[in-house]
């Protein structure tokens, strides 16, 4: 119990280390910003101040909060809908060869294809649509969760199998406790990059077929040359999806490996 | 005691793992037949690698790709008979305490009170909310053999399950299987290839070959079991059954450490 317990000052004393050399490192990349600007002096690079400034302005009096919230929106249900399906195939590939084999080229094929090429195709088949653009988004991310959940498929334990199946433990709670917990480590992998990409992705769909969210703003702004706004929402952003990381993923990932020590 | 009603019999014509790329298939069982009655403690002991785990795992059901047969009494209530294995390393999941890897083998509503009983049984009542990579190598055993006798088994499957364990642990841990035993009966088929364990646990020891493997010799063991803690026992009839069964020495008996 003592030795516990000096193991976890010592962790939150690491913690609040760590904490500060990243605030730490933040301070300096606003003070370099700040201090280029003012060098530079010019509307296409504003100081951080000036950003920090319309970031508020527009939190108190635009629609940053709107645009953000559907921007918000579509990455979740584009998130969720490549999870499910690249879990799916993932597993199903990873299980069976014969599938395996019948549909590598596919994957490959899907994993190499641009992520314009993939959002122009969908606008023009399936027209201006929000079920297009996020089906598009979606597309882009499948056939890496799939590769990633294919692997994990690929080194489930025998023995474990072998156990269940022994002690007829059934096939709905196999796969809820026995196979899904060996596979949460390659979902919290795919899931941190699928995140990553997906927002980014969204901004293209937006910014190319849609007419709010985030990327149509910037777009506006970018047809104004107005960098401050577009760089305050970028902060914005990048600020939500950092929130999302600390509040979501990283809780949740250690409450299913609370089992490791 | 149940009357004398077989409660495993099993007739192995042949089993054969196909050989990697052309080579010839390897055959693990040939004319292996087996029968135990009902709640006694079979060993099977044999040479390392001479396919007894394919045996258990034929007889769990596991493995259905052989040539043969292996017919398990039903139950009274005419539900199919429960076999209750005991992995030789625990596989337990280690991302499930040790009251959730004995609940998950049962139904919901019965998983707290049983387990409860299990786990005082094998002495870990302390022990139940922690996970498998915080026990010794002991204490898992206890869980695996808990979680096998959770499911009230009519067939006890045990492979070898008590090695790379320390002399003591392994003392007590077979002092634990009898004590389990004799207040939850059931058949037990033993897997070992240590002689001397054989002789201290089981009713009869059957003898098998080496691969492909069949039985050579079925041989009760005599010795009443209040008299078996005697070490000295235990080696005069080891070295009883070695005279009689030459082929065993290099195998099974000789190369059993000296204690």
């Amino acid at each position: 119990m003592r030795v516990n317990a000096t193991a976890q000052r010592a962790s939150s004393r690491l913690a609040a280390a760590s904490l500060a050399q990243r605030i730490g490192s933040i301070a300096l990349l606003v003070a370099v910003w700040q201090i280029a600007a003012v060098a530079v002096h010019s509307r296409m690079l504003p100081s951080a101040a000036a950003v920090f400034a319309a970031l508020v302005q527009l939190c108190l009096h635009g629609t940053l909060f709107f645009n953000l919230g559907i921007t918000l929106a579509r990455v979740a249900a584009a998130f969720i809908v490549a999870m499910v399906i690249g879990t799916a195939i993932g597993i199903v590939m990873g299980r069976s060869r014969t599938i395996d084999v019948l549909f590598d080229s596919w994957l490959v094929l899907l994993l190499n294809l641009p992520a314009l090429v993939i959002i122009v195709l969908a606008y023009v088949w399936f027209g201006l649509t929000e079920a297009a653009a996020i089906g598009a988004v979606a597309v882009n991310k499948i056939p890496a969760v799939a590769v990633t959940l294919r692997e994990g498929a690929r080194a489930l334990d025998r023995n474990y199998a072998e156990m269940a199946e022994s002690f007829h433990v059934g096939r709905w709670r196999t796969l809820r406790h026995v196979v899904m917990p060996q596979l949460y480590p390659y979902i919290f992998a795919a899931a941190r990059s699928g995140l990553a990409l997906v927002w980014k992705i969204v901004l293209i769909v937006e910014l190319l077929g849609l007419s709010n969210g985030v990327g149509f703003e910037i777009q506006l702004y970018f047809q104004q040359f107005d960098v401050t706004r577009i760089l305050a929402y970028t902060i914005a952003f990048v600020a939500v999806v950092q929130l999302i990381e600390w509040v979501l993923f990283q809780p949740l990932e250690r409450h299913v490996g609370r089992w490791r020590r | 005691m149940a009357p004398v009603t077989p409660a495993l019999l099993a007739e192995i014509r042949e089993k054969r793992y196909p050989g990697a790329r052309g080579a010839t298939p390897h055959v693990a069982l040939a004319g292996l037949s087996l029968r135990a009655a009902a709640g006694e403690i079979v060993a099977l002991v044999g040479p390392s690698g001479c396919g007894k785990t394919t045996f258990l795992n034929i007889v769990a059901g596991l493995d259905r790709d052989f040539a043969g047969e292996v017919r398990l009494t039903p139950r009274p209530d005419g539900q199919p008979a429960r076999v209750g294995y005991v992995f030789q390393e625990p596989r337990l999941l280690p991302w499930r305490t040790v009251y959730e890897n004995i609940a998950l083998v049962l139904p919901p509503h019965r998983a707290e009170l049983v387990a409860r009983d299990l786990l005082k049984a094998v002495g870990l009542a302390e022990a139940r909310d922690r996970y498998p990579p915080q026990l010794s190598g002991g204490m898992s055993r206890r869980v695996s053999i808990a979680r096998a006798f959770a499911i009230e088994p009519d067939l006890l499957l045990m492979d070898e399950p008590f090695v790379s364990l320390d002399h003591d642990t392994v003392e007590q841990l077979r002092s634990l299987l009898l004590k389990l035993w004799h207040a939850r009966p059931t058949t037990v088929l033993f897997v070992t290839h240590d002689l001397r364990e054989a002789l201290v646990l089981a009713d009869r020891l059957v003898l098998l070959s080496g691969a492909p493997a069949h039985v050579v010799a079925d041989v009760p063991v005599s010795l009443a079991r209040n008299r078996r803690h005697s070490g000295a026992e235990i080696e005069r009839l080891r070295e009883e059954v070695l005279r009689h069964h030459r082929e065993l020495i290099g195998a099974a008996g000789a190369t059993s450490p000296v204690e």
